[in-house]
């Protein structure tokens, strides 16, 4: 550069705000709410772009015997069709195991309904989808396995069972006062992203890919495309802007649709974008596992279990995906934030004839809580307390040696007693349980009920090598700064918080600051943005970035006027150096005058964390998220309809770094957890079809279902002890699991119809339906 | 041709397939991408734009799903997208809220929350909470919870309505109405495929004389979903929504009588003056957006076995003004649905009107939806009960239930087993056991067929409560 911009003067300087824990708006709000924000199906194809779309099998098993294409490819627009063997290289897609084949041949088995088969280019997407329609398939059908019971009756599993043990937990049970056994289902649930799942591949030089994904695992993307068309890595680039919404639905499910248009693309030479209708998305892509739990709980007369024996099956699909850790996630939830002494959890992994689920905010973890909350309620009525009271009894303590899970990970930072214990007098609940009763006892038909329900979240990715990440600064002559790190942003505000991070490193304001696209040739080798991790890892990895780069700045300037290093300081969007003031733009050109590198890499790896899963031993967790909430609602006892009234929330996110951000991911996962656990009801038929696959059928909740009262606290004076990001802790998806307080709520209201003596058999999502049955079995159980 | 504002500019579209949605035309033909595709069924709201008509001197600002809008039914209309709201590189107020109350995570339902908040806006001088949630019910977020949507569509209240759009109000009507009086019909051909939007119903019945095959387009929300879920197509459209014979609305001394083309968000607030326990349901139909486009005619044109409206109808005894070229018959809406999407209507034929008694001042009216959620959601069941009450004994009772058999139907075992009996709730039980006469429902995803029989036993249940005790709510829906 032989001319340098012209800097803003230090004289001009605005004095900047305090960046960190201050609650900026989104980095792309303005862009949000002018359509100016653009997602892949928004970007326009060149002029020869073409547009494909993928035939899916309508069978849930069997044989392809015939896979008749010649329709579809004399339909109008088409130009390319794409099946299995047209692949030469790496044909399944499976991200941690093999199970996952892109397509299925003729000739070779359909493990689910929605299977894709093929894949067919054409000049429209309309073309391209009245193509794909015209396949001539034939079938050797075979009885499906649709249920958990019957995968577990047949023995399928995708991997082996796992277990989990302390103690002697059948001899604790034996010897415990009182014991129970029982089954509780647990739903799936849809992801239901805004945005579909979408991909634009543009082919390059040299037989190389230009990728552009909605996913959240943009270099697993990378290395698939660069499998399936056999060709290295460095060849292939993937760029992800944005997404419309991923909540885990985009961790692995993006592949397959990127890998297709990048088969289409390099067989054409021409871009190739492909976008899923939402029935078809919803039919060939997973959704959370759902579970059954199998208990058998010995407890005291406080409440206090003594022993418990708890089989998690998870519900996985035809492939394995990521279901080994999904599973792992949740057993190790089941102890939510109770101390088991005497416990054996046994996770199963049940291979059904389905859409292989898949991660999905929590990865498991909920329906691991869920298992143990309705445990908790069944002891609280069978001991004739409040469940509140007995969720107390359990809670880990930092006294009594009641401190260190069944995994074995000690717990460093007490927090839910004393949050709860906030939360609990905050709202009044005691208050309003009498309430409760009150109106219940004036009111035949309407009832209300109550939960306070505590969440414990272990917070880092249980497959060690995944703990890390990489970021990347640069810094131009007219002092503006370029960020890009590993993560995804999916609207959870990620860029935002990470360029205030880097903002407080140089002391300019966040605006000064430019989040680029996550792009695998930026910042290579990433994880997936996924358990919580995105901001604890990224974040920590840009600081180290903008450190390098600061660390130059004040040794230069040491060296430049000769002063010590306590003498030069970034604030207020300046440098003052040698008493003088530079504004930032200043400084920078300077630096760069004499010859100093303004561009860094950074990366961080968590520590402390390891677990040997042969023991099933040792500390998966760099810490704990906590939070509760309470919740109160109103059933009907006539027709099962029911309405959340109020929720108030507590939760623990350390220092917050932003905490309008915080406060919109405590909301919003709340929220997303009550549908899951409500009106989100997933219907297979019992040939494996899947009925519900699309908002029409499928109800997530609406703005009406948002209680009228909702109060959220971030936990006060609660920074995270361990040294993550301005010890600030992940939020992501933690507050997912504060919406087991409506189920438990509804619970309270339904057990109210035999004063709370006997406990409602409430298998989720608590739909109408399932609420009324509850209702009815209650009211003519023998007590 | 159609002729119609696309914001300011005038548009006209010659050739495009008729077939073609809002959606399509926006994001395909005119790469305005700001209005997402979130399902294609109208049931996300991502899509929602803002068509403004002039009612008089008023333009009114309607929002509608643009992937379930017909591109034909916008001549003579304005469009607004999300495009249009920034003026001179500032956000409107709609918009500035939604930043301030950090109203967007991932963005891609925002630009359809903002059109639904941008037509609550210019409709409604003050907030009101209740609707801000009848607005918003047809928008769905899965980021953030709506705690902070709901609280920036209240905050757009706190600054003035007007805006660009007030400030061009009166330029707007009279470029509109200039269209309509010059092009009063609207006709679009493209291949072999045609369109029609009529003026009157006699051109109306006319085309339909003419074009046997042709589809009958009324709101679109229920057949455009053939178009976008099933890829089919019509080869003759004919659009009813700029027949203004047929917009009316008409109290007389012994009937309400409703034009075909008239919608629900028209028709709801006589319906509902008429029959308050309406309200509820009417409000849980659809969404904003479906409502804003959707006719009572369309709702039982379509002969859905899940409408809500037919068994309000079959219950308050309403009939129907069918037409075949100059020809007229009434029937009793009963007589309508015959079986499964089969109904009394003719090859040509179409709902003319439909004429709805008034209330009798000695009988009640109640109308109970059971969905899985609240709002925009089809009913698993719907129960319609007409009942009139003579000194302690059932006079008159007309029971009626969409969501239990193939067609909208009568509970006719049941209402004998009321009839002429004293009201008590021996009685009610008594009747309740009938309902496994009159129906034998099927099991889906919406609810199995015990639960189906179980609540509209229990709507009589609650019939009974609600009549016997006034003061007590038992519904959640009402409660406060």
């Amino acid at each position: 550069m032989r001319n340098l911009p012209f800097p803003p003067a230090a004289n001009n300087l605005i004095a900047t705000k305090k960046v960190l824990g201050a609650s900026k708006a989104h980095e792309s709000a303005h862009k949000h709410v002018s359509g100016e924000a653009t997602y892949i199906d928004d970007q326009l194809l060149p002029a020869d772009g073409l547009h494909a779309y993928v035939g899916l099998s309508t069978v849930s098993r069997g044989i392809i015997k015939q896979l008749d294409l010649s329709a579809v490819l004399s339909a109008e627009g088409v130009v390319e069709v794409l099946t299995l063997k047209d692949i030469s290289g790496h044909k399944d897609i499976g991200p941690v195991f093999p199970g996952d084949p892109i397509m299925v041949n003729q000739g070779d088995s359909v493990q689910f309904c929605g299977q894709v088969l093929f894949a067919v280019a054409a000049t429209s997407y309309k073309l391209a989808r009245k193509a794909a329609s015209l396949a001539k398939i034939e079938y050797e059908t075979d009885e499906p396995i649709v249920t958990i019971e019957q995968g577990l009756e047949e023995n399928c599993f995708v991997r082996p069972s796992h277990t989990q043990k302390r103690g002697t937990p059948k001899q604790a049970i034996k010897n415990a006062p009182y014991s129970l056994q029982g089954e509780f289902r647990i739903g799936g649930q849809e992801h239901m992203y805004l945005e579909g799942q979408a991909s634009i591949c543009v082919p390059a030089e040299d037989g190389g890919m230009l990728v552009y994904s909605s996913t959240q695992n943009p270099t697993e993307g990378q290395k698939l495309v660069a499998e399936v068309l056999d060709i290295p890595m460095n060849l292939v680039t993937v760029d992800t802007r944005r997404m419309g919404g991923g909540f885990g639905g985009k961790e692995t499910n993006a592949n397959q649709w990127a890998c297709l248009a990048a088969l289409l693309a390099a067989k054409t030479g021409r871009a190739v974008k492909i976008r899923l209708a939402r029935a078809d998305d919803l039919k060939t892509t997973g959704k959370r596992h759902h579970f059954l739990s199998q208990y058998h709980v010995g407890f005291d007369n406080n409440g206090r279990i003594r022993g418990l024996d708890l089989a998690l099956s998870g519900g996985c699909g035809m492939s394995p995906d990521l279901s080994d850790a999904i599973v792992d996630r949740a057993m190790f939830h089941s102890d939510n934030a109770y101390y088991l002494s005497d416990v054996e959890v046994v996770g199963h992994r049940v291979k059904t004839n389905t859409v292989s689920n898949t991660a999905f905010r929590g990865f498991g973890g909920p329906q691991g809580v869920l298992a143990i909350e309705q445990i908790i309620e069944q002891i609280a009525r069978a001991v004739g307390k409040d469940p509140l009271d007995i969720r107390k009894e359990n809670f880990y303590t930092n006294d009594d040696g009641r401190d260190t899970t069944h995994y074995g990970q000690k717990i460093e930072q007490h927090v839910i007693n004393n949050l709860v214990k906030r939360l609990e007098d905050s709202s009044n609940y005691r208050e309003r349980r009498q309430a409760i009763d009150t109106f219940n006892q004036s009111s035949p038909i309407l009832k209300k009920g109550i939960a306070l329900t505590p969440v414990k979240f272990g917070i880092s990715f249980t497959v060690q090598h995944l703990n890390q990440a990489g970021a990347l600064i640069h810094i131009y002559t007219d002092g503006s700064i370029h960020l890009n790190h590993g993560g995804t942003e999916m609207g959870q505000g990620l860029f935002t918080k990470i360029a205030q991070v880097v903002a407080n490193e140089f002391g300019v304001k966040v605006e000064d600051i430019f989040c680029s696209a996550t792009r695998t040739d930026k910042v290579p080798n990433t994880s997936p943005t996924a358990a919580s991790s995105g901001t604890d890892l990224n974040g920590m990895a840009a600081k180290d970035a903008a450190i390098k780069i600061k660390q130059r700045l004040i040794d230069f300037a040491c060296n430049h006027f000769k002063i010590d290093a306590g003498e030069v300081e970034f604030s207020d969007a300046g440098v003052t150096a040698d008493d003088k003031q530079f504004s930032f733009a200043e400084f920078i050109q300077l630096a760069y005058m004499n010859r100093v590198s303004l561009s860094a890499t950074g990366y961080y790896k968590t520590p402390k964390i390891h677990y040997d899963r042969e023991k099933a031993k040792g500390q998966p967790f760099f810490y704990f998220a906590n939070g509760a909430a309470v919740s109160e609602v109103l059933i009907d006892t006539l027709t099962g309809e029911n309405k959340l009234l109020r929720t108030d929330i507590c939760q623990d996110v350390g220092k917050s770094l932003n905490p309008a951000i915080d406060k919109g991911q405590i909301e919003g996962a709340f929220i997303q957890g009550m549908g899951w656990l409500t009106t989100e009801e997933l219907v297979w038929d019992n040939q494996g079809r899947l009925l519900t696959t699309g908002p029409a059928s499928y109800k997530i909740p609406a703005i009406g279902d948002t209680p009228a009262e909702f109060n959220v606290e971030l936990l006060p004076d609660s920074d995270n002890t361990e040294a993550t990001i301005f010890h600030s802790k992940a939020v992501g998806e933690p507050p997912l699991m504060l919406g087991i307080s409506v189920w438990s709520a509804i619970c309270d209201a339904v057990a109210s119809l035999r004063d709370h003596k006997l406990s409602p058999l409430l298998d989720a999502p608590a739909t109408p339906e399932r609420i009324l049955n509850a209702c009815n079995e209650l009211r003519a159980r023998d007590s | 041709m159609i002729k119609f504002l696309l914001n300011q500019s005038e548009t006209i579209i010659d050739q495009i397939d008729p077939n073609t949605s809002v959606l399509d035309y926006l994001r395909d033909n005119l790469n305005r991408t700001g209005t997402k595709e979130g399902c294609a069924s109208g049931d996300c709201g991502a899509c929602t734009v803002v068509v403004a008509e002039a009612e008089g001197n008023q333009l009114v600002y309607h929002s509608a799903n643009a992937c379930i809008t017909n591109i034909g039914s916008l001549h003579g209309k304005q469009l607004i997208t999300v495009e249009d709201l920034k003026k001179d590189n500032q956000l409107h107020n709609v918009q500035q809220a939604m930043v301030d109350c950090h109203g967007s995570q991932c963005g891609f339902c925002t630009p359809g929350f903002i059109m639904s908040m941008f037509a609550l806006r210019k409709n409604n001088v003050t907030a009101d909470p209740h609707k801000t949630i009848e607005s918003l019910g047809g928008n769905l977020c899965r980021c953030t919870g709506y705690k902070p949507i709901i609280q920036a569509a209240n905050q757009s209240f706190e600054s003035p309505s007007d805006d660009q759009f007030s400030e061009q109000h009166d330029t707007v009507i009279k470029h509109l109405d200039n269209i309509n009086q010059q092009y009063p019909n609207a006709h679009l051909t493209h291949l072999d495929k045609q369109f029609f939007s009529p003026s009157t119903s006699d051109e109306l019945a006319k085309l339909l004389v003419e074009y046997p095959e042709a589809r009958l387009l009324a709101g679109g929300t229920d057949l455009c979903l053939e178009f976008t879920q099933f890829l089919r197509e019509a080869q003759v459209l004919v659009h009813t929504g700029r027949v203004k014979d047929l917009a009316t609305i008409e109290l007389n001394d012994k009937s309400l009588v409703l034009g075909a083309a008239v919608t629900y968000s028209h028709a709801a607030d006589q319906l509902i003056s008429l029959y308050p326990d309406l309200k509820e349901l009417i409000e849980r139909l659809g969404s904003l957006q479906v409502r804003n486009q959707a006719t009572i005619a369309g709702n039982i044109g379509n002969a859905s076995p899940i409408g809500d409206m037919p068994p309000v109808l079959i219950a308050l005894g309403a009939e129907l003004v069918l037409r075949k070229g100059d020809e007229r018959r009434t029937i009793s809406i009963e007589d309508y649905f015959i079986k499964y999407k089969v109904t009394a209507l003719q090859t040509s034929e179409f709902i003319e009107s439909i004429i709805i008694p008034r209330p009798d001042p000695l009988a009640d009216f109640k109308a109970y939806k059971i969905s899985k959620r609240l709002e925009d959601d089809i009913s698993a069941t719907c129960g319609a009960f007409s009942i009139k009450i003579d000194q302690g004994t059932v006079s008159a009772i007309k029971i009626a239930f969409g969501g239990m058999a193939e067609i909208p139907k009568r509970a006719k075992y049941c209402e004998q087993a009321l009839l002429n009996q004293p009201w008590n709730s021996q009685s009610i039980e008594r009747a309740m056991v009938e309902f496994k006469k009159d129906f034998a429902p099927i099991s889906d995803f919406r609810a199995s067929a015990d639960y189906r029989l179980d609540v509209s036993q229990n709507m009589l249940r609650r019939l009974y409560l609600e009549l016997e005790s006034n003061s007590q709510t038992i519904r959640v829906t009402q409660y406060a």
